[in-house]
């Protein structure tokens, strides 16, 4: 028996009963016994997130504060923004940004939400790099910080056109919250951590609630005949639909966050001629592709055939050219758009929309087309 | 008519020196909802174990294998417009493909329902 495949060694989330309870179908996840559908299955939940709500156990993910010596906020925002091209120093009270942990070479140690909680930072980083994440923190930042990974914490995500309303039952200020707000709030009398994101494109929330807690409030919510419990497998068509990276796939060290078309994730402040240039691991590589372009990019794929192109097709210019140019490095059914769907990365003079590229499936050459992200509009609460 | 079964979840119904392959209920299940199946050429010659049709969901691609030897005769052409029909009915409409037995010893090893059903069990 493979080591991956010894459930023994499996770590289980605080939802894990009311997962079993809930028939959720449960596969070995970056060390996590986790569910990768329920009952009705990936297509129906998938559907249900975007026509409703979806309830996603996210606390397999890493939980982390930081708090500066000093007291004052800036000197952990400086300090972490050694680590990341992001600004953190302007990020306001109560709002969240999109970051990633740079290496020397510019390559994407791990992608990660970092919020302003007024008083300390609050970072929620991937599952499978989150020992190596607090290691990384520690490592660079002890000086001047104090660094809390949460570990008694639970991440409940809750996304869709309905979760709003769901979400308001138990809070009303929820609805005053706008995409990437985040607020300190009372559910169920349980102190949580609620950001307006998430994961899928929909507009939603996700709710860091204490560990010994999260199964009632995950009940609570699941009560309303909106919310369904949704599965990792619709959790990643969903990302998919809605042209995000997964870490490790999309993005890995050998990728910067330029090629990984995420550059309007860096602003201004930190790039060539802003107010605080560089002084983060990979700057030289990362401005220099910022200024200059870059050789490859991320694209998203649509195959104009029915077949799914999935993960490490090789993509080819033509029906018949001999080396590859890309692969994808995500690729499945998009069951919102009834058709399949991927992302890859194409040489940056392919990398324009409309473009007819070739990817090798079971030996033979299937056509795709390079498409705008997302595949799905996004109806985030601006 | 005769129906037999293949440890890879493949139901056989013999009629004459024809058979007609599909997947089972128990594998449609397993598989979860099926977006795109992939079938053989007609003409084709399939040899026992051949890699013959794929059959994706959501999640994932799975090949279906040629559970006997034998030349492509006929395919379910449905499948390509209607792939759901695999979860709908995997015993009945959503057949795969028929192919002419190329050698009937070959079907001497398969299952038939109540050995299937112990194996599933």
């Amino acid at each position: 028996m493979l080591a991956g495949d010894d459930t023994q060694s499996l770590k289980r989330t605080p939802l894990y009963a009311l997962h079993l309870s809930r028939g959720g179908k449960m596969v070995p996840f970056a060390g996590y016994d986790m569910p990768v559908q329920y009952t009705p299955g990936v297509l129906k939940e998938h559907l249900h997130t975007r026509s409703a709500a979806g309830l996603f156990d996210v606390s397999h993910m890493g939980q982390v504060e930081l708090r500066a010596k000093s007291g004052k906020l800036e000197d952990a925002a400086r300090a972490l923004e050694a680590l990341i091209p992001q600004d953190i120093v302007a990020l306001p009270p109560g709002r969240q940004r999109y970051a990633q942990f740079t290496n020397e070479s510019g390559g994407i140690l791990d992608d990660l939400m970092v919020t302003n909680l007024g008083n300390r930072l609050f970072l929620v980083v991937n599952a499978a790099c989150k020992a190596e994440d607090e290691a990384h923190l520690r490592a660079h930042l002890s000086d001047t910080c104090d660094i809390t990974a949460l570990t008694d914490r639970a991440l409940i995500a809750l996304q869709g056109p309905k979760a709003e309303a769901a979400l308001a039952k138990f809070c009303a200020d929820v609805t005053t919250m706008k995409f990437m707000d985040v607020a300190e709030l009372t559910l169920e009398g349980l102190p949580c951590i609620v950001s307006r994101s998430g994961y899928t494109g929909e507009d939603g929330f996700e709710i860091s609630v204490p560990a010994d807690g999260a199964e009632k409030l995950a009940t609570a919510l699941l009560d309303n005949p909106d919310v369904l419990p949704i599965g990792l497998g619709a959790r990643d068509s969903l990302r998919l639909e809605a042209g995000l990276c997964l870490y490790g796939h999309d993005i890995d060290t050998t990728t910067t966050p330029v090629e990984a078309a995420l550059s309007w994730s860096i602003q201004k402040s930190r790039r060539s001629g802003g107010a605080r240039p560089g002084g983060f691991p990979g700057a030289s590589a990362i401005l220099s592709q910022l200024d200059g372009g870059t050789t490859r990019l991320r694209v998203g794929l649509r195959p104009e055939g029915r077949a799914p192109v999935r993960e490490n097709a090789s993509l080819f210019t033509s029906a018949d050219s001999a080396e590859p140019i890309g692969a994808v490095t995500s690729g499945g059914f998009g069951p919102s758009l009834n058709a399949p769907v991927a992302m890859g990365y194409l040489p940056a003079a392919l990398a324009v929309r409309d473009t007819v590229v070739f990817a090798e499936v079971r030996g033979q050459r299937l056509p795709l087309r390079v498409a705008a992200m997302p595949f799905v509009p996004n109806t985030y609460k601006r | 008519m005769t129906t037999l079964y293949t440890p890879d979840h493949e139901w056989l119904k013999i009629e004459g020196d024809v058979a007609t392959i599909g997947i089972t209920d128990y594998a449609q299940e397993q598989l979860g909802d099926v977006v795109f199946v992939e079938l053989p050429k007609v003409g084709r010659a399939v040899k026992k174990a051949e890699a013959a049709a794929v059959v994706e969901s959501v999640k994932a691609a799975s090949d279906v294998y040629a559970p006997i030897t034998g030349e492509v005769l006929e395919i379910n052409e449905t499948l390509g417009t209607e792939p759901g029909l695999v979860n709908s009915d995997a015993g009945g409409a959503a057949w795969f493909f028929k192919l002419k037995i190329a050698d009937k010893a070959e079907l001497e090893g398969l299952m038939d329902e109540a050995a299937y059903k112990a194996h599933t069990a």
